[in-house]
């Protein structure tokens, strides 16, 4: 990549770093629900502890699921977020008649993915220690190999969500939320795919997030990563990844067809 | 660079939008260091043309070339020697001036933004609003940061889409004495659309006027004015608008 170009991705970085830096309640609204959602998942873990020989086998399975779970949500906000700031701020035109390819766009949008899931999922994650002694980096390596994965998709999915909102406008904005939270029931956040009707199976499967989830079960239960859900998860990502950009470059040409670019904007 | 003696030419330029033909079959040509102004009505094609121009539209026919280079399929190679502004976009309300500027700077490949920013900030007369948000500027401030904006990287060519709309006549008085002295300065090209037509008549070389998506007439403010034997541009813009037929 040319440095002229990292130039540009770093340009629109440091823009969304002006606006965090400049608005301390954006901030907090980034770890406030990881850590809601971690207390609730915490504390009725520790209410089934004491019935459930499933859950005092792991008691940490559901706060590891519910950090993990909002990787992934966070991770496509952080894209859609992204793109949604330039559209409401009417800023869509200005950048595409500077420099940027549309390209560059997306990766500073996946950079901001990776630093506003990060600042949001960390405060939730420590808190989960003192709170229920429950440590998710003591999962080691393999949370890395988690948190990729997740971050990873729920990117992919932000960049489709971008691509529907350039062609359809603004009034598409509520698919950011909307779509990812679709995909919880079959990504089988705390749940073995096998709760799940048989003929919805195949379709869990094909989620990288299924595999993820059923990973880190494996790994919490039986103390065991598999290799086999991490790579099926990394192929499968690919694959959304390359649908994901294709999506977005001809969403892009179709908006410089029908004069898309200039019209955005609350 | 290319040896292009035109900064904007343009053949046969078609662009419908489902059944509205938009534009349709305009030719015209803007001279390296020229000032063409586009009028019209409303909807009668001028900021579909710029958007062709900037390579943010394109066309169903016809040929753009911008500073030698085809903007429907290589607009990048050019992006960086063009800029332009327009009432139809903004700068982020929640980012300081200063960061604005420094982030389109830096998009634009400036390799000492900060001075960049600070320099033109003077001159546009808003250096004492750089550290305020831009949403907190009234709509003169904000379209005086909006061309500190189009400056920023010097260009070649300057697209304008209404560049003094809103602004009271001291103000955009004001603006138009620094496109002037930029122009004058740098031997930039600049391609304006606007409804106003005092403006068109000091800083144009030449003027189109565009009706339902064609060019009507053309010629410079003095010659538009000559042929229908009127007081003003102004003047020559009613008549034209008010007549029935449309000259191909």
């Amino acid at each position: 990549m040319k440095s002229s170009s990292l130039r540009r991705i770093g340009a629109l970085v440091l823009r969304h770093y002006y606006l965090f830096r400049g608005s301390w309640p954006r901030i907090l609204e980034m770890a406030y629900w990881p850590t809601v959602n971690m207390l609730v998942w915490g504390l009725t873990s520790q209410f089934l502890a004491g019935d459930s020989g499933w859950v005092a086998r792991a008691s940490g399975v559901f706060i590891g699921a519910v950090l993990l779970w909002d990787v992934l949500f966070r991770g496509n906000l952080g894209v859609a977020l992204a793109f949604l700031e330039e559209m409401w701020s009417r800023n869509l035109g200005q950048l595409f008649v500077s420099p940027l390819r549309p390209i560059e766009l997306v990766a500073a949008m996946l950079i901001m993915s990776l630093l506003r899931t990060t600042v949001g999922i960390l405060p939730a994650a420590l808190l989960a220690i003192p709170m229920f002694d429950f440590s998710i980096f003591a999962l080691g390596w393999p949370l890395l190999a988690f948190y990729a994965n997740l971050l990873f998709f729920g990117a992919v999915m932000g960049l489709a969500v971008s691509s529907l909102v350039l062609r359809f406008g603004l009034g598409a904005e509520s698919l950011a939320w909307v779509i990812i939270f679709a995909l919880a029931p079959i990504s089988c956040i705390y749940y073995p795919v096998g709760i799940l009707p048989a003929w919805l199976q195949p379709v869990a499967w094909a989620l990288p997030s299924t595999h993820v989830f059923e990973g880190l079960r494996a790994t919490m239960l039986d103390h065991q990563f598999s290799s086999g859900h991490f790579l099926t998860a990394l192929g499968l990502n690919a694959g959304y990844a390359v649908a994901a950009a294709s999506l977005f470059l001809s969403v892009f040409q179709t908006a410089r067809k029908k004069g898309l670019l200039l019209n955005v904007g609350e | 660079m290319t040896s292009e003696p035109q900064a904007v030419r343009v053949e046969n330029l078609a662009k419908n939008f489902g059944a509205v033909q938009a534009i349709d079959q305009i030719s015209f040509a803007v001279p390296k260091g020229g000032c063409m102004a586009l009028l019209g009505g409303n909807g009668a094609g001028k900021t579909t043309t710029l958007s062709i121009l900037l390579g943010l539209l394109i066309p169903d026919g016809g040929k753009v070339l911008v500073l030698g280079q085809d903007m429907v399929h290589h607009r990048f190679r050019v992006l960086d020697r063009l800029n332009f502004s327009s009432p139809y976009v903004d700068l982020p309300h929640r980012l300081t001036v200063r960061e604005n500027l420094t982030v389109y700077a830096l998009l634009f490949g400036l390799h000492r933004p900060r001075q960049r920013v600070e320099q033109l900030a003077e001159d546009f007369g808003v250096a004492e609003h750089l550290d305020k948000p831009t949403g907190r500027l009234s709509s003169g401030q904000r379209t005086r940061v909006a061309l500190a904006k189009a400056l920023l990287n010097d260009p070649e060519l300057l697209l304008l889409d209404e560049p003094t709309a809103s602004l009271d006549p001291d103000t955009a008085d004001w603006v138009r004495t620094r496109l002037e002295d930029w122009r004058k300065k740098s031997g930039a090209a600049l391609l304006i659309a606007s409804h106003n037509m005092a403006e068109v008549e000091r800083l144009a070389d030449t003027a189109i006027i565009l009706k339902q998506g064609r060019i009507v007439e053309q010629g410079t403010p003095k010659a538009l004015i000559d042929r229908f034997g009127r007081a003003n541009l102004e003047e020559v813009f009613l008549h034209v608008m008010r007549s029935p037929e449309v000259r191909t």
